[in-house]
């Protein structure tokens, strides 16, 4: 019987490839010797692509504890081939085999006792310790979300007693960052959906013959609600992510350390400039963002509902009360400061791997976002009669 | 002696090899080659592109001009398939180990065993952890994050998984930075072993001189976008040019080639 393989053609027409020379086994029977003859290289490479067939075969004949293996004619072997036979006789050395010298350590190393892994250990209480450790990881956020807020202030209030020390430069780039670019995004969302949301309530306040409302409706809702939670959207996904991954590779690469023993204090330096500045920022997005959706809004209106562009101005301050515009860019402060501070609590809470970099920055937009509409559904029951008629 | 045999014996052949970064020329017309069976150790001032070559040994960068040829197969001019044959006949020990910092020492070993797809994993298993015991690691540590570790440790499990794949061709990056003298001693002792064990060919960056001394057959040296000097250890010793001088007549280069000479003798 023999599994003799012939050497692939295609491989060795290839001049610059070494050929590949299969491993071989053989059984030989020559009267009351049955010898096992290995061959070639075993070597994982090799191996690699038979090894399942092969370790069957191995099995098969390992069975018979007699058996001559006679791995003289194995020219090269590494510890994947070893273990492969190794494994095959059973986790012990063949009785009857003669191997080159040169092979000999390659076995005397496997015959070592190896430690085994722990195994991951079962327990019936498992769920009740993830609740448990999930608990008390929601209590770790809350004090550890506190402790930042009460650093800041305190951190705050120094600034303001010595305003020279104020990190001028960080918060003008944060403006910059958070504000400035995120202009363009907030334009082109503002502008659909102000020309959406203008395009669907014509349709509906045309069978009404209540033409003249779409002023108040689109005035009301952009400038109170849809203005700021989109933007707030748009630069918790944008700024809030860059805040959490900046702040997790600085702690991976030990840059947070690196400032802590020169003796500056992460709070003023890094993250007091990222909650100002996305404080300053906010309304200003908003506002800009508000306004552009308040142009599509117009544009809509003109195309739909053939409202003069002049009509829409002259009516909307007459239509939507000031309180309104001042609710939502003081919403739109407490936006800034709340997706600023959940950044970089992810941000400081990263611990020094990938997974977690990619985890933190996660859960921090999706907090993040979350915690917007929240408080912007506690806005919208405290201040239920603020600017409306 | 045919040419085919001569190209058998050598596993690295670097030819005609420029690199250029805009303005800056690193590598000017840099030819090189690597036996089998040797340990080959580059050496250089910083900044004198010893990194970029290793790089560019394992297909990691590109020249800007010139072959680099792994195994016979040109890592250039070949196609995909071809190079990623040859890849799996190489391990890399990165500078600080590069081990996925989101798997555990067990997996980050069983990593290249399990992207092959054939090896069933009870063998992995005992691979990996007779890996781990080449290394000197316990089985114990396999459940560890690599943030758990020491510098040493993850060096050694960096080995562990460079040599996963039994690989014929070893590329160390500065095998003993940031280890303690003691612990480095001991890497290149374990590294010494695991060459002669497995017939290991091994080309290596490095500034340690104990290091460059106790494994190297031979150096070069990499000085103003040259090589200036390759041979056996006791030929580039003599070379008198400039930076040679400096490298190893300097205090710590004349200690480290007098505790070696001493050795020697006894």
């Amino acid at each position: 019987m023999s599994f003799d393989t012939p050497v692939h053609a295609g491989r060795m027409s290839q001049p610059n490839t070494t050929p590949r020379l299969e491993p071989q086994l053989r059984q030989v029977t020559a009267g009351a010797d049955d010898r096992l003859e290995l061959s070639g290289p075993w070597i994982l490479r090799a191996l690699e692509e038979r090894l399942a067939d092969l370790s069957r075969q191995l099995a098969e004949y390992a069975r018979d504890a007699n058996r001559h293996w006679d791995l003289t004619g194995v020219t090269r072997l590494d510890h994947a081939g070893a273990m492969l036979l190794w494994r095959a006789w059973g986790g012990q050395r063949a009785a009857h085999l003669t191997l080159r010298p040169e092979h000999e350590a390659l076995f005397s190393g496997l015959s070592v006792h190896r430690q085994r892994l722990p195994g991951p250990a079962r327990d019936w209480r498992e769920p009740l310790v993830v609740l448990g450790e999930q608990v008390v990881g929601f209590r770790d956020h809350v004090l550890q979300f506190v402790r930042l807020v009460g650093q800041i202030v305190i951190d705050g209030s120094r600034l303001l007693r010595h305003p020279g020390e104020a990190p001028a430069r960080e918060i003008s780039a944060g403006i910059y960052r958070a504000g400035a670019q995120a202009l363009a995004i907030t334009a082109l969302v503002g502008f659909l959906v102000g020309i959406v949301l203008s395009y669907l309530s014509a349709q509906q306040l045309k069978t009404f013959g209540a033409d003249i409302f779409i002023i108040n409706l689109l005035g009301v809702s952009i400038i109170r609600e849809l203005g700021p939670v989109l933007a707030a959207m748009l630069v918790a996904g944008r700024s809030g992510s860059s805040m959490t991954a900046q702040l997790g590779v600085m702690r991976v690469t030990e840059e947070l350390d690196a400032m802590t023993v020169m003796g500056i204090p992460h709070t003023t330096r890094l993250i007091l400039p990222k909650v100002i500045s996305l404080a300053i920022s906010m309304p200003l997005v908003v506002a800009w963002t508000c306004t552009v959706a308040l142009i599509g809004g117009m544009i809509a209106a003109q195309w739909e509902l053939g409202i003069p562009y002049s009509l829409f101005l002259q009516r909307l301050p007459e239509a939507v009360p000031i309180a309104n515009l001042w609710l939502g860019l003081g919403k739109s402060v407490v936006f800034g400061l709340l997706i600023a501070l959940i950044a970089c609590h992810f941000g400081l809470r990263i611990e020094p791997n990938t997974e977690s970099l990619g985890s933190g920055t996660t859960d921090s937009v999706v907090t993040a976002i979350t915690m917007v509409i929240i408080v912007d559904a506690a806005f919208a029951v405290m201040f239920s009669d603020v600017g409306t008629f | 002696m045919s040419e085919d045999v001569a190209a058998k014996r050598c596993l690295i052949e670097v030819n005609n090899l420029w690199t250029r970064f805009g303005d800056h020329i690193v590598h000017k017309d840099v030819s090189l080659s690597v036996d089998r069976g040797e340990v080959l150790s580059l050496v250089g001032g910083s900044g004198s592109g010893k990194t970029t070559l290793l790089r560019q040994m394992m297909g990691l960068e590109t020249p800007s001009a010139g072959e680099v040829k792994v195994f016979g197969v040109s890592l250039q001019h070949s196609d995909a398939d071809e190079v990623q044959r040859i890849r799996n006949r190489w391990g890399v020990l990165f500078q600080q180990g590069a081990l996925f910092s989101a798997l555990t020492v067990y997996d980050n070993i069983a990593l290249p065993l399990r992207e092959l797809g054939t090896v069933d994993e009870d063998l992995i298993r005992e691979l990996v952890l007779l890996k781990l015991q080449m290394v000197g690691i316990e089985g114990a540590h396999g459940a560890k994050m690599p943030s758990d570790l020491s510098g040493g440790m993850v060096k050694r499990v960096a080995l562990a998984r460079a040599l996963a794949l039994e690989p014929e061709l070893l590329f160390l990056d500065e095998p003993t930075a940031g280890l303690d003298p003691d612990r480095s001693e001991s890497f290149v002792s374990l590294i010494e072993d695991l060459r002669r064990e497995l017939e290991l060919t091994v080309v290596m960056v490095t500034h340690d001189l104990d290091t460059l001394i106790s494994l190297s057959n031979r150096v070069a040296v990499l000085c103003d976008q040259h090589i200036v000097a390759i041979g056996p250890l006791a030929e580039v010793v003599k070379n008198s040019h400039r930076f040679i001088c400096n490298f190893f007549q300097g205090e710590r280069g004349k200690r480290a080639l007098t505790a070696v000479h001493e050795a020697l003798v006894r």
